[in-house]
């Protein structure tokens, strides 16, 4: 099995997986980075998205072989302490129910502030959505975004 | 402070307390057994470990109080909300509480279960009680300290006060509280007293969530755990004839192919592998049993309303005599497909299954049946099992279930490996439990302007509504009133599905007393108010549900959502409905925008009594509406010989960001005691966008989806030239 040099989180990983294997899986299974969630496997839900070069990116699509070389940043990853205005903003507005998809609307959420500073509510759910909440926090979910995108500004 | 009645107690019954090796109080509560005699502690409490016992209270020598919440946290916010109700009574800072989820204990919690909205209307007065008597020792450890009567001391935030002025904190008193004999009364607060109960509180595992940590089942690991992956049947009736693995054997990572009872399972050291070796493992299937269509429940079912062999869940006068002599006669039937759960986090669990211990963990509505069913399967003894719940991806009634946890124990102890099981979303979708497609015959009799008779039939899938659902509105109302139900066995697995029955029933019945008030020429809400004035003063004992409350629902419904007095394009539409014990009413505003209708707004007022934690309390309201919604607007699933019609997202489509109205939520402010929330916001939704659509375009929806019946969603000419 070929090995991989991965660039997680500000710090470089070796792994050896076969080539075809989901970022999602690498993260989850050989990183214990299980912050990234598996809710589909084809790019339908945005569980799984995290960011590769500072775009949000649905690691169940992204296999090992195309994130290398790449800057690859998790919900772990997103700040130092949990502190990352939109992670603040999701605690203000006590967005989650089960909370399982919240990693990956958290690193949707951040990726498109970080391109749109200032969204309109309509760009908002236009960039949010992709992510499915089955819980159906989605009122929060676009009150924590329109929150960080305030704090942020 | 206020006070309430003195409380008693049996204390045999209800604690043990132990002073921990570590320094501390630990108060052990059995929340459901708590009058019951001769109750032994759920486990011996000088071996406690910290880590290894139930729902207790925990209080350090530094004043920090740990609370083990009881029951499963599928995410309707229990994990924050029955701990809150502790801490009320113990009297602490909620910031300076830890909570911890408590195992499963499957001899002495009975009712530690996800279900039913039921967790907090059947822990209200045990965890009060719990709080308090906790309270009550520290408070009389802190008088023996001063020497002084307990009822010259006070607490507040957990420093206990005395005449002089002179204060303790609770963990200085832990110790000696430890040896004092546990109070056989104590006093509860007056609800008029609460600084937690009634205040928002953010979930208590917001901080993992939002940075990552391992929470759910799909998260847990052990030493020396492989992944294993079942290989499903492409369709419902079959059953394995032969396969041949040799393929899946051979990539890298596989640990082995097992098969036994017919089923065929990967074991690989990742998931990915696992995954893939699934696909390579070469099967054939073979029928079994009948390989059933849609097609065939729809003939089914009419024929169950249309015949004679319909049980009677509640029978009040002569419906047919009272149809005969009506004015006027209204029939309707309303279907509704099945529907998958689609639990975010899909069904898995990790196994151990060792001659010492049977350890489970991962995410289970039912921790107790679940560990008993296992110990059953396997033959072993209840007390080898040991079942730790994860928080849940979501449970909607599937978790309810432990046929992947009892499917993850038997890998483990025929592979002899520690093993988690994890169903791909193919698996969790097509191979899942759904909900039954149930159909609904409504009958109304009116005579002299008034309903004189209701006849309800309802023809579902391996079930029927259940408990005491015949006996909601309209029942009591209406002098000749008969509910009828009738099933057909089918071999596709059907289950509980949020709101079991209510959450299509609500839309069938509400929508039919909006049609049933233009057919009479009256106004749609005052026909719902005279239904509850003739229930008013009742005796009949399976009423459970209150016209008044009911009443005061719907008049600040009609008040917060502007009923009748909004702006001209906007439509509305109106539900009440009761059940899980709340009563609610909802109000739909329609909108049309670029030539589409558009829901803008559900105004929701509810009433559950005590609401213990408002902003969790309104995410449940907001979910399940959106989710009522979502469901009815969307939700298809059909079978055709036996094959499911949805695989995964791409097919099976889920209601998403931009397609959600606002939610205002309002409580009924009220002292009466807590009833769950996880459920009754969403029986309601449909019916209410139902009615709002009427409104707007004058169609009827008799059937779920909404969007595959595209005049109920049509726009008439005036309103897009506008």
């Amino acid at each position: 099995m070929p090995t991989y040099q991965l660039n997680v989180n500000g710090m470089t990983k070796s792994v050896d997986v076969s080539e075809d294997t989901p970022l999602l899986w690498v993260l989850r299974d050989h990183l214990d980075l299980v912050g990234t969630k598996y809710g589909c496997g084809i790019s339908q839900c945005g569980a799984c998205t995290i960011h590769i070069d500072g775009t949000a990116t649905r690691s169940c699509g992204m296999t090992i072989a195309q994130a290398e070389g790449k800057s690859i940043t998790t919900i772990e990853g997103l700040s130092e302490d949990g502190s990352h205005p939109v992670q603040e903003a999701w605690k203000e507005i006590d967005v989650p129910q089960c909370g399982y998809c919240q990693a990956g609307q958290i690193m949707t959420a951040s990726a498109f502030l970080e391109k749109n500073a200032n969204p309109t509510a309509s760009e908002i759910k236009t960039a949010m959505h992709g992510n499915i909440c089955r819980c159906a926090a989605y009122g929060r979910i676009y009150k924590a975004v329109e929150t960080a995108s305030k704090n942020m500004g | 402070m206020s006070t309430s009645k003195p409380i008693e107690f049996s204390r045999r019954g209800f604690l043990r307390t132990s002073s921990l090796a570590s320094g501390g109080l630990l108060i052990g509560f059995n929340l459901f057994t708590a009058c019951k005699p001769n109750v032994k502690p759920p486990i011996d409490l000088a071996s406690l470990n910290y880590d290894d016992f139930n729902a207790y209270i925990k209080i350090a020598k530094n004043g920090a109080v740990t609370i083990f919440s009881p029951n499963p946290e599928i995410g309707q916010g229990v994990k924050t909300s029955m701990p809150m109700v502790i801490a009320e009574e113990l009297d602490v800072s909620w910031d300076n509480v830890f909570v911890k989820q408590g195992v499963s204990d499957a001899k002495n919690y009975p009712f530690q279960f996800a279900g039913g909205s039921n967790s907090l209307r059947l822990g209200w007065d045990n965890l009060r009680k719990t709080g308090a008597t906790a309270k009550q020792m520290l408070i009389n450890a802190a008088a023996v300290k001063w020497g002084v009567d307990p009822s010259e001391c006070t607490s507040k935030e957990g420093i206990i006060t005395n005449a002089k002025g002179e204060t303790l904190g609770y963990g200085d008193v832990v110790t000696e509280a430890a040896a004092l004999e546990v109070p056989e009364e104590v006093t509860l607060k007056d609800p008029a007293d609460f600084t937690i109960i009634g205040t928002s509180r953010g979930i208590v595992d917001i901080e993992s969530i939002t940075t990552g940590k391992p929470l759910y089942g799909l998260d847990y690991k052990a030493e020396g755990m492989v992944y294993a992956v079942m290989v499903k049947p492409t369709a419902f009736g079959q059953k394995l004839d032969t396969f041949d693995a040799s393929e899946a054997k051979a990539l890298s990572g596989v640990v082995d192919v097992i098969s036994y009872d017919g089923n065929v399972v990967v074991l690989a050291k990742d998931t990915w592998t696992a995954f893939k070796a699934q696909k390579l493992v070469k099967v054939v299937w073979i029928q079994d049993t009948n390989l059933e269509s849609t097609a065939d429940h729809d003939k089914l079912l009419n024929g169950l309303l249309d015949g004679n062999d319909l049980t009677t869940q509640r029978k009040d006068g002569d419906v047919n005599k009272a149809f005969a002599e009506a004015d006027e006669i209204l029939e309707r039937n309303y279907e509704a497909p099945f529907l998958p759960h689609n639990c975010m986090e899909p069904m898995n669990f990790y196994a151990n299954v060792t001659p010492d211990r049977i350890h489970l963990v991962g995410p289970i509505q039912t921790p107790n049946g679940t560990a008993k069913s296992i110990a059953e399967m396997l033959e072993r003894d209840i007390e080898d099992v040991h079942l730790e719940m994860t928080r849940m991806g979501g449970g909607f009634g599937r978790r309810l279930y432990g046929d992947f946890a009892m499917n993850a124990a038997k890998i483990s102890s025929v592979a002899n490996l520690p093993i988690k099981l994890v169903y791909t979303r193919e698996d969790d979708i097509m191979s899942g439990m759904f909900r039954p497609p149930t159909k609904y015959r409504f009958k109304a009799g009116i005579k002299d302007g008034k309903i004189t008779a209701y006849h309800l039939k309802e023809a579902s899938v391996n079930s029927n509504m259940y408990g005491l659902i015949p006996h909601f509105f309209p029942a009591g109302a209406i002098d000749n009133y008969q509910v009828d139900t009738a099933n057909y066995q089918s071999n596709i697995s059907t289950a509980a599905w949020r709101a079991p029955y209510t959450n299509f029933l609500a839309f069938a019945e509400q929508t039919f007393f909006d049609e049933l008030a233009e057919l009479m020429e009256v106004d749609r809400i005052q026909l719902r108010l005279d239904l509850l004035q003739n229930v008013k003063g009742h005796s009949d004992e399976n009423i459970k549900y209150s016209p008044e409350r009911m009443e005061e629902c719907i008049h600040m419904a009609v008040e917060k959502s502007n009923w009748g007095k909004q702006p001209e394009g906007v439509y509305q539409g109106f539900v009440n409905y009761y059940c899980h014990n709340t009563h609610v009413a909802e109000v739909a505003d329609v909108v049309v925008e670029d030539g589409k209708p558009v829901v803008k707004k559900i105004t929701c007022v509810v009433d559950c009594g005590i609401v213990i934690n408002p902003s969790g309390a309104k995410n449940q309201i907001e979910g399940g509406i959106i989710d009522g919604l979502g469901h009815a607007m969307y939700g298809d699933f059909s079978f055709k010989n036996g094959e499911p019609s949805a695989t995964n997202f791409q097919n099976y489509r889920l209601i998403r960001m931009k397609e959600i109205p606002e939610i205002e939520t309002h409580f009924i402010k009220n002292d009466i005691p807590p009833t769950g929330l996880g459920e009754p916001a969403l029986p309601p939704a449909a019916g209410a966008v139902a009615n709002a659509l009427h409104a707007l375009n004058g169609k009827r929806f008799y059937s779920q989806p909404f969007i595959n019946n595209p005049e109920g969603l049509s726009v008439p000419k005036k309103e897009i030239l506008g």
